[in-house]
């Protein structure tokens, strides 16, 4: 099923959006995966897949409260659905699955 | 107060609510707000502003765009066709308005249309390679004993296209084309000349030409083997299934291994044929500069890059294969580049094309030309409107009280001017097609070049321009119009808001009569130096001379037939035509001083010549008559050439019996001419020229001829030559005409310039002509009352006209000199033997733009200082 699985960015952020908590919108979602993942991560690309993931069902949302930053505009919060939380566990095991199955000797070269 | 903290820009934000779907508008707007701040404090202001602009924009996708709502588009349906019910009205009302913009906007759309036209075609060639981004064609810089040639040929060695592809990687293949291969071909007891280019096999890799007929991986892979195109094999078998059979070209026989379809019309290289290169390793095998690497002028060579290949890297091992090979010649570097398929017909102006090629240079001076003549229009078009505002102001008073939206208002007039340009789309399609068949004419290879076909894709750019035109031209006046607060509207303000941009109409109409001065007055010089370069007194004369091409045939055969005609006075042969840019050039040793030599130039004449075209001797005489193939023994000079080498101290009688050598052979000097034009007159090369002799080794005939009706006279020669030779069309000009051809540049100049020029001041006069009908319309009421007072009808007259004379004062008086300056000083110095400027070309233009206008404004202003003052006054 299509709803279910995600990419490895979608991952990434549903991933920050729970690491986050309570304190997670877009800027501060953008600057910890920017930190973390260590890579440049632009606004525009984690705008979409928020939406995209919130449009799966995997996010819900909703408005904060104004403050006097950001020129007056309310920030938007996100949670991660149970739906989200069950698609993480399955990736998490998939993966686990995987790794289980490699030989020690095969990665050791690195 | 504390200084507020600078903001994003204010359009970017209302651009943003406009577009951004509502749901998603308020965090987006803040998230962009956070980055805002954020980078006004690491990067400062203007580059935030710039972030926050670029980032709005990128933010403008699928999903943040709002949907259009089903009920706004309803009422913007109606809204639509309401616009335009009272755009119609409004257009009909004001026929003199109306008319004014259609017409002005029209005839500028033409050219613009005729533009469009001609880019479509340009930028049409050679797509139909199906790997055409992956084509590049090797080009060469010539470079001796440290003197570079400026700009790149073309053409490169035949040795660099057979070597490239081992010496350099990232290469798929490699093509060379080779001129020199059109002839005549025979067939059983046809004979056809046709044109075409010596190519290797891989051409039909490389490039999208299909074979009707045979295999295009060996077509042209053994020496001797050719392929037609297919109109070609029609012309010379009357069938096109030829494959296998032989031909006769210059006495080899050729197999026919392949028929392909004729090249299409947008194609940089054109041909009816192409022979297997391998062909020359046989031909050519005792010529030692066939494959030297300095040999840069006769092939071109097309390379395929293999997918994914760096430009950069190719270049840097194009520079180490050329440094590598420049060991095999002597103080010559030759720098190799390549040049994208796409780039050759708009690319920079090279040397050694393969074709007729269209070039920036000209491409930019037509658009500037159509882009100036364009916003010409659309000023006019803003400046009438904005005019006319005073009797509009009170219809959009009425439609804001009533409810319209700022954006509804801008919307009317936008929709009005984009009609009154779909308008002048009809109008300026018409002058386009009529103006097609004289632009193509204009220069031959423009007719080559170009179709100017109209095609649905075509007519759709057409449409999009004027839409484009129309939104362009009606912007700002909309804009302005939907800033009239309705309250003011009907205050009576509306007087000073009219009056509100007239500084900047002022500067728009000095600004389209300065461009008018500029184009007429251009015009005009060009047209004099035409006039002046083809009655230049060459030093020589031409009158009623027919030089006709021998194309091969034997000239003494030719003379004794022509000599039959009694209009027939006098025949010559020459090697050349002086005086229309032939030239040849010669290695001539000095006899004072054999290490001192030099270049001459040269024309081979027999005895008639010199004096049928009455050449002034200045001492010694005229070649004699010699047999033919007899050893070549005189020469005749001219007087350049002794004092340049110095013979007898230039003195032309002690010169006479000096000796000289040319060409390896000790050759007498037995008469001296005065100086004459070899080459062109507007040419400094070509200044020392020596006359040799020959007899029957002419490649024209010079025909002086004597005749009351010069058509039928010619119709009878060309009568005697397809005697001859049935198989050449017959290709002779009169002199003084080959003369004028020369100078077609020149000619087309002056055709386009004259073109625009009218399209100038007849915009400028429109424009002018709309400008004083409102201004003295809307001094009427000032008019009558100074008119009860006692006011002359003369004093009125220059009251009201006064302005309108100073613009075009200021306008003449910064286009006159300041286009005297450019010719005087940049133009006519580059020209050899130009003209100089003189007053009546300086002012005549100027004077005639001017008087129409004067015309117009007292023509206007007359009519309103003659109403009747009892009306005007009575109307309040």
């Amino acid at each position: 099923m299509k709803g279910t699985n995600i990419g490895e960015f979608e991952e990434l952020v549903l991933l920050t959006v729970a690491a986050l908590m309570e304190e997670a919108y877009s800027v501060a979602i953008c600057d910890e995966l920017s930190e973390h993942a260590g890579r440049e991560v632009k606004l525009g690309v984690v705008h979409a897949v928020l939406n995209r993931l919130q449009e799966k069902g995997l996010l819900k949302s909703q408005l904060g409260e104004a403050t006097k930053t950001r020129g007056g505009k309310r920030k938007r919060f996100y949670q991660v659905t149970n739906t989200g939380k069950a698609a993480l566990i399955k990736t998490k095991e998939v993966r686990d699955v995987l790794w289980n199955r490699i030989p020690h000797l095969t990665l050791k070269g690195i | 107060m504390e200084k507020k903290a600078p903001g994003p820009p204010k359009w970017a934000e209302k651009f943003l609510e406009w577009y951004c779907r509502p749901e998603l508008l308020e965090d987006l707007q803040g998230d962009l707000h956070e980055y805002f701040e954020r980078n006004l404090k690491k990067k400062g202001t203007r580059r935030a502003r710039f972030i926050y602009v670029l980032d709005v924009l990128k933010f403008f996708r699928p999903y943040t765009l709002r949907k259009p709502h089903l009920l706004n588009m309803v009422i913007n349906m109606l809204m639509l066709a309401s616009y335009i019910k009272t755009s119609r009205r409004n257009i009909v009302r004001n026929k003199l308005f109306s008319g004014i913009n259609i017409f002005g906007l029209g005839v500028s759309m033409s050219v613009g249309l005729v533009m469009i036209a001609m880019l479509m075609d340009v930028f049409s060639y050679d797509n139909f390679h199906t790997r055409n981004d992956r084509i590049y064609r090797l080009i060469s810089r010539f470079e001796q004993n440290g003197h570079a040639n400026s700009s790149f040929f073309a053409t490169s060695s035949l040795k660099a296209g057979l070597s490239v592809k081992e010496s350099v990687n990232g290469i798929e293949d490699v093509v060379s084309v080779r001129g020199g291969f059109s002839g005549d071909l025979e067939f059983e007891d046809k004979k056809l000349p046709v044109s075409g280019y010596w190519a290797n096999e891989s051409f039909f890799n490389v490039f999208t030409f299909p074979l009707v007929q045979g295999n295009p991986v060996t077509a042209l892979q053994k020496p001797f083997q050719l392929v037609l195109t297919e109109s070609t094999a029609l012309k010379l078998f009357g069938t096109k299934d030829v494959v296998g059979k032989t031909v006769t070209r210059a006495d080899r026989q050729y197999l026919v291994a392949g028929i392909m379809k004729d090249p299409p019309v947008f194609s940089h290289i054109k041909f009816e044929m192409l022979g297997s290169l391998s062909s020359l390793d046989v031909i050519e095998q005792d010529n030692p500069d066939l494959l030297k690497w300095d040999n840069v002028w006769d092939t071109w060579t097309y390379v395929l890059l293999d997918e994914g290949v760096g430009l950069d890297k190719i270049k840097a091992n194009l520079d180490q294969f050329a440094l590598k090979e420049d060991r095999t010649v002597e103080n010559t570097h030759i720098e190799l580049d390549l040049q994208p398929l796409s780039d050759i017909m708009t690319g920079e102006n090279m040397g050694n094309q393969i074709g007729p090629t269209f070039g920036k240079t000209l491409l930019r001076i037509f658009m500037a030309l159509t882009l100036v003549l364009l916003l010409s229009a659309c000023f006019n078009y803003t400046n009438l409107s904005v005019a006319r505002a005073l009797s509009r102001t009170k219809e959009v008073g009425i439609r804001k009280t009533i409810g319209a939206f700022k954006s509804q208002i801008v919307g009317q007039f936008i929709v009005e001017s984009v009609i009154i340009s779909l308008l002048a789309l009809v109008f300026s399609f018409l002058l386009f097609i009529l103006i097609r068949p004289h632009f193509l004419s204009m220069e031959s290879s423009l007719q080559q070049l170009l179709r100017l076909e109209l095609s649905p894709g075509l007519v759709l750019c057409f449409l999009g321009f004027a839409i484009l035109i129309g939104a362009m031209a009606g912007i700002v006046p909309a804009v302005s119009f939907s800033r009239i607060s309705a309250i003011a509207a009907f205050k009576d303000m509306m007087a000073t808001s009219a009056m509100k941009g007239i500084s900047m109409r002022k500067v728009l109409t000095v600004f389209q009569y300065s461009i008018s001065i500029i184009a007429i007055t251009s015009t005009l010089i060009i047209f004099k130096q035409y006039r002046h370069f083809i009655h230049y007194d060459l030093g020589f004369r031409t009158e009623n001379i027919l030089n006709i091409k021998l194309q091969g045939n034997d000239a003494q055969l030719l003379t004794n037939e022509l000599n039959e005609l009694s209009e027939v006075q006098n025949i010559s042969q020459s090697m050349l035509i002086s005086g229309i840019g032939h030239y040849s050039g010669i290695y001539m040793k000095n006899p004072n001083d054999p290490l001192d030599s030099g270049t001459v130039y040269f024309n081979t004449v027999n005895e008639n010549y010199l004096p049928m075209h009455s050449h002034t001797f200045l001492a010694g005489r005229n070649f004699n008559p010699k047999l033919v193939d007899s050893l070549e023994t005189e020469v005749i000079v001219n007087q350049e050439v002794i004092r340049r080498f110095n013979i007898a101290d230039g003195n032309p009688s002690d010169a006479v019996g000096q000796t000289v050598e040319v060409d390896g052979k000790e050759l007498a000097i037995v008469g001296v001419i005065g100086d004459f034009e070899y080459g062109k007159a507007n040419n400094q090369t070509g200044k020392e020229v020596i006359m040799r002799y020959a007899n029957n080794k002419a490649n024209y005939l010079n025909v002086k001829i004597q005749s009351r009706d010069l058509p039928s006279t010619y119709g009878k020669l060309e009568a005697i030559w397809k005697k001859l030779d049935p198989v050449h069309p017959f290709d002779a000009q009169f002199y003084n005409q080959q003369i004028q051809e020369g100078f077609k540049g020149f000619e087309a100049s002056v055709k386009v310039g004259g073109f625009l020029s009218l399209l100038v001041i007849c915009i400028a006069t429109i424009g002018l002509l709309g400008m004083v009908v409102f201004t003295t319309e809307f001094r009427l009421k000032e008019v009558s009352v100074r008119k009860v007072l006692g006011s002359s009808e003369f004093g009125l007259i220059s009251l009201l006209s006064k302005g309108f004379f100073v613009l075009l004062l200021i306008a003449a008086g910064i286009s006159i000199p300041s286009t005297f300056l450019f010719f005087d000083r940049v133009m006519l110095p580059q020209i050899p033997n130009s003209s100089p400027l003189q007053l009546p070309e300086m002012f005549l233009g100027s004077f005639v733009v001017l008087l129409l206008a004067l015309l117009m404004i007292v023509s206007q202003t007359l009519k309103v200082a003659r109403t009747n003052p009892a009306e005007v006054l009575n109307r309040e």
